[in-house]
């Protein structure tokens, strides 16, 4: 065992600091990954006066030897086992860089903490025993980082002075790791033969090692770049609130990729709404800025009030991103019960928040054997599968090879992120086709003066559509009609429409019934009576498709107006519909209908003392 | 000054996921230069104003010109000032000649415990910061406590990009810590940067050769040696200083603090 000094070697770290960056140090468990760290503090000179002298007390007082891993290893029960349990965040500032390094832990069972420390850093160092050499957690690591997103990787083959700094060990790790790598599309910056215990090839070029010509570990980190391209790509923001703290209505957001400026027209999707920038707003910022661009954290707002909420991307109008229920993406699973197929999970994409279940588990990719596939129907801890998912409601998104932030998502499980997906294709669902004609139909909408917001205040209500469905014979037709008096009564713009109303009319030319066209015409109905903000109020029956069928057309071509469902049945058997309210075999039909008011109330869609807090899109 | 303003959008982002959603949410106040950058933050992100309370846990032994600043800051910004204070535990005359673990666990993490119970807060938003201490560096940005308010550091949950613990089962309840990745030098920097009123005649040299560098409570805090005089100075010294930030925290000596926070001190 070498006594830890303190050696002067490399020149003493430039103090201004211009930029930081984070990296990662992974590597399958006992590499020696919290080694290189605290052996790259020590010969730095860069740890606190006293760290080591602590450190080394503690060790007497355990009658263990010194270990420089301890230095990062802060809990009783790490320094006692001897590994990483979680990752640890420390500084090192070094040529003008300020660095955060992680040490993640290489043990399977902490998997999930590896991940946690991965998913923060630009660039990775990968350790590799010497003695070992390519072990599982070597390969699983290098796959979850292709997965998160960290391209820049340098690889240590560590512990050389086990094998003597021998040439042909170090040349055989290095060809199978880089063949293993080339499969990921991932290229190693370096691959450096080193020693953490005996410090060589940390810090600078050592003896050990003539016939090795590449950079020490210490100068192999100024040669990770820093992201920068980002700006370059097209505007992507996802909304993250929208604040009314005083007169003015906020929308906050961090931009992921590309720029915006004052006066930039905004399409938000999946809503399809557009409106200019008017202001950025910046707290004790003087002048207030007049752009921003990825990796901001900004604030907006627009010339035109417009339904805006949490979840949506703004873009430019030219290029928007994806929307679809549907998405093909390859998953990691930190869960502690296994992914199933069609079990309830939560979608968080950027800022958006979805109800989902996996519809396909197409195969599980082994990090050990990338050719190796095989069907399961459910994907345990720890394990990447390659899955379609079915999200709820409409998402916008983007291919994670063509955008990093809103290419990925995390699925959560009850209470816990459980895993971690990056979108590889988008899957059309069945109303991609009505999707299309709302988003264009949008786009070429030639608007009066009067908008939704200014309707809404003057009418005390927001436009909505109040659907009843179920069976036949079950006074449907009664509360709607019920529900509209008494809307109208109280001075709201309430219509009920009937489906049939459209047959002799506009639906006089369809011969031979189509229901996929007879929907889209009343839906296009429905969506010029809710342009003009009203509530209107419909049934299923005339309609002759699957309600889940209808109500999904009549959200794609009405969207962003809220569709709020109302099942009625004589008495419920089996599994109970997803609707907003269920009456079975109501009797009181009054109570029915101020069930239905007060649910509208609750939503915000009609006028209530505005709530303390106003980010409700609703709120009037 | 970019890697500054990098710092400030991740902050920003995750004070804001932390009050879109978490309903009952409040934020510590030291008055220390740390959780006031912290507060400074926060009427960044909510553009001059801070939308939840402010709780500081007073331990009565604090330095007075702490106090002083303390409530003129928060008639200067209109905040929502809430102090605690573990009564109990003073009248039956709790100091640290008691023992610093146990006077620091009595009236700082008992008395934070009091007022989080008493008005039931589900988000806790504080100023620790990675490079403070070891256990500080294994702390996620969104970090579970149980009912007992205890940290378990062996199970903790992934943190997957920017995406976070936002989800939690009653009774237990989210501390939030957007400074994780700031260092001492960058508070000072941002201080500089945004010129943030900070407790001057403590945290700098008076002419006496001495400045506080991390505050406490007085019988506990030492100040360091330091002729710094202005935060440029400051700075210098910093990245010119091998001594350990909290090198003049009593409570932080032998493994005092990795119990402290286990048990659930800040």
């Amino acid at each position: 065992m070498t006594v830890p000094t303190t050696r002067p070697n490399t020149p003493p770290p430039d103090n201004a600091i211009r930029e930081r960056m984070n990296i990662v140090i992974v590597g399958h468990v006992d590499h020696g990954k919290s080694t290189l760290l605290g052996r790259l503090y020590a010969d730095t000179g860069t740890l606190p006066i006293g760290k080591i002298e602590k450190i080394q007390a503690i060790c007497k007082q355990q009658g263990k030897e010194f270990e420089y891993a301890f230095l990062f290893d802060a809990f009783l029960e790490e320094q006692q086992q001897g590994i990483t349990i979680d990752t640890a965040r420390t500084f090192f500032s070094w040529g003008g860089r300020q660095y955060i390094i992680i040490d993640a832990p290489g043990h399977k069972e902490f998997l999930k903490n590896m991940v946690s420390g991965a998913a923060r850093a630009e660039a990775a160092l990968l350790v590799i025993d010497a003695l070992e050499g390519v072990r599982d957690q070597s390969k699983r690591h290098g796959l979850l980082l292709s997965m998160l997103g960290v391209k820049q990787v340098t690889v240590v083959v560590n512990k050389m002075d086990l094998v003597n700094y021998r040439e042909d060990t170090f040349q055989a790790i290095e060809k199978e790791y880089r063949e293993f790598l080339t499969q990921l599309n991932v290229i190693p910056q370096y691959v450096i033969p080193a020693s953490a215990k005996q410090g060589i090839n940390i810090t600078q070029p050592s003896p050990e090692t003539p016939w090795y010509t590449g950079p020490s570990v210490l100068d192999s980190l100024a040669h990770f770049h820093l992201e920068s391209k980002r700006a370059e790509q097209t505007l992507r923001l996802p909304i993250q609130d929208v604040y009314k703290f005083d007169a003015r209505r906020i929308l906050v957001g961090r931009i992921t990729a590309g720029k915006l400026k004052i006066g930039d027209r905004l399409v938000f999707s999946p809503s399809n709404k557009s409106a200019n920038i008017q202001t950025i707003e910046a707290f004790n910022l003087d002048p207030p800025p007049t752009q921003a661009e990825a990796g901001q954290s900004v604030g907006i707002t627009l010339d035109e009030q417009i339904f805006v909420e949490r979840g949506q991307i703004a873009t430019h109008e030219e290029a928007r991103p994806l929307v679809s229920t549907r998405i093909r993406a390859n998953l990691f699973w930190l869960g502690a019960k296994p992914l199933e197929i069609r079990r309830p999970y939560v979608l968080r994409l950027a800022t958006r928040e979805v109800p989902c279940e996996v519809a396909t588990i197409h195969r599980i990719v082994d990090a050990t054997n990338l050719d190796d596939r095989h069907t399961q129907t459910t994907v345990k801890r720890n394990e990447v599968a390659d899955i379609t998912l079915r999200t709820k409601s409409p998402i916008a998104f983007d291919l994670y090879a063509h955008f990093e932030t809103t290419g990925r998502f995390v699925l959560v499980d009850e209470y816990d992120v459980a895993g971690g997906g990056i979108i590889t294709e988008l899957v059309q669902d069945d109303q991609e086709d009505f999707r299309t004609e709302a988003r264009e139909r949008d786009s070429a909408w030639v608007k009066g003066d009067v908008g939704a917001e200014d309707r809404a205040q003057r009418y005390g209500h927001r436009a909505a559509v109040v659907l009843l469905t179920g069976p036949d014979t079950t006074a449907k037709g009664f509360l709607a009609r019920k529900l509209e008096t008494v809307l109208v009564g109280e001075g709201r713009h309430a219509y009920l429409l009937a489906p049939e109303n459209l047959q002799r009319g506009l639906d006089a030319d369809l011969v031979d019934t189509k229901p996929d066209e007879i929907i889209r015409r009343f839906g296009e109905v429905v969506r010029l009576l809710t342009d003009t903000g009203s509530l209107v109020i419909s049934t299923t029956n005339a309609l002759q498709l699957p309600t889940k069928q209808i109500v999904q057309t009549l959200q794609t071509l009405v969207n962003p107006i809220p569709v709020i469902t109302i099942h009625m049945a004589k008495e419920l058997i089996g599994p109970q519909p997803d609707t907003d309210l269920i009456f079975a075999g109501p009797e009181n039909f009054d109570d029915c209908t101020h069930q239905i008011i007060a649910l509208l109330k609750s939503r915000g869609l009609l006028a209530e003392p505005a709530s303390s807090r106003s980010d409700s899109q609703y709120s009037i | 000054m970019k890697h500054i303003r990098q710092l400030e959008d991740q902050s920003v982002y995750i004070l804001r996921e932390a009050y879109k959603n978490f309903d009952n949410l409040a934020m510590l106040w030291s008055m220390g230069k740390d959780s006031t950058v912290l507060l400074w933050l926060a009427r960044k992100a909510f553009f001059g104003h801070v939308p939840f309370p402010l709780l500081h846990v007073d331990t009565s032994y604090k330095i007075p010109e702490m106090i002083e600043y303390r409530d003129r800051l928060a008639r200067e910004w209109r905040l929502n000032l809430i102090v605690g204070q573990n009564k109990k535990a003073l009248a039956e005359g709790m100091n640290h000649t008691k023992g610093r673990v146990e006077c620091c666990t009595a009236l700082k993490t008992q008395g934070l415990k009091q007022l989080l119970e008493e008005k039931g807060y589900t988000g806790v938003i504080l100023g620790v910061r990675s490079d403070e201490d070891s256990t500080r560096a294994k702390e996620r940005y969104f970090s579970p406590r149980d009912k007992n308010n205890e940290w378990d550091f062996r199970d903790q949950p992934p943190e997957l990009w920017d995406q976070y613990k936002l989800s939690f089962p009653p009774g237990t309840h989210i501390r939030i810590h957007p400074l994780l990745d700031w260092t001492e030098i960058n508070i000072w920097e941002y201080i500089k940067l945004e010129n943030i009123p900070f407790l001057d005649h403590l945290y700098l040299d008076q002419g006496t050769g001495k400045r506080y560098r991390s505050l406490g409570c007085a019988p506990c805090t030492t100040p360091i040696d330091s002729t710094a005089k202005n935060v440029d100075e400051v700075i210098i010294e910093l990245r010119n200083t091998k001594v350990a930030e909290r090198a003049g925290r009593a409570q932080d000596e032998g493994r005092g603090m990795e119990q402290l926070r286990k048990d659930g001190y800040m």
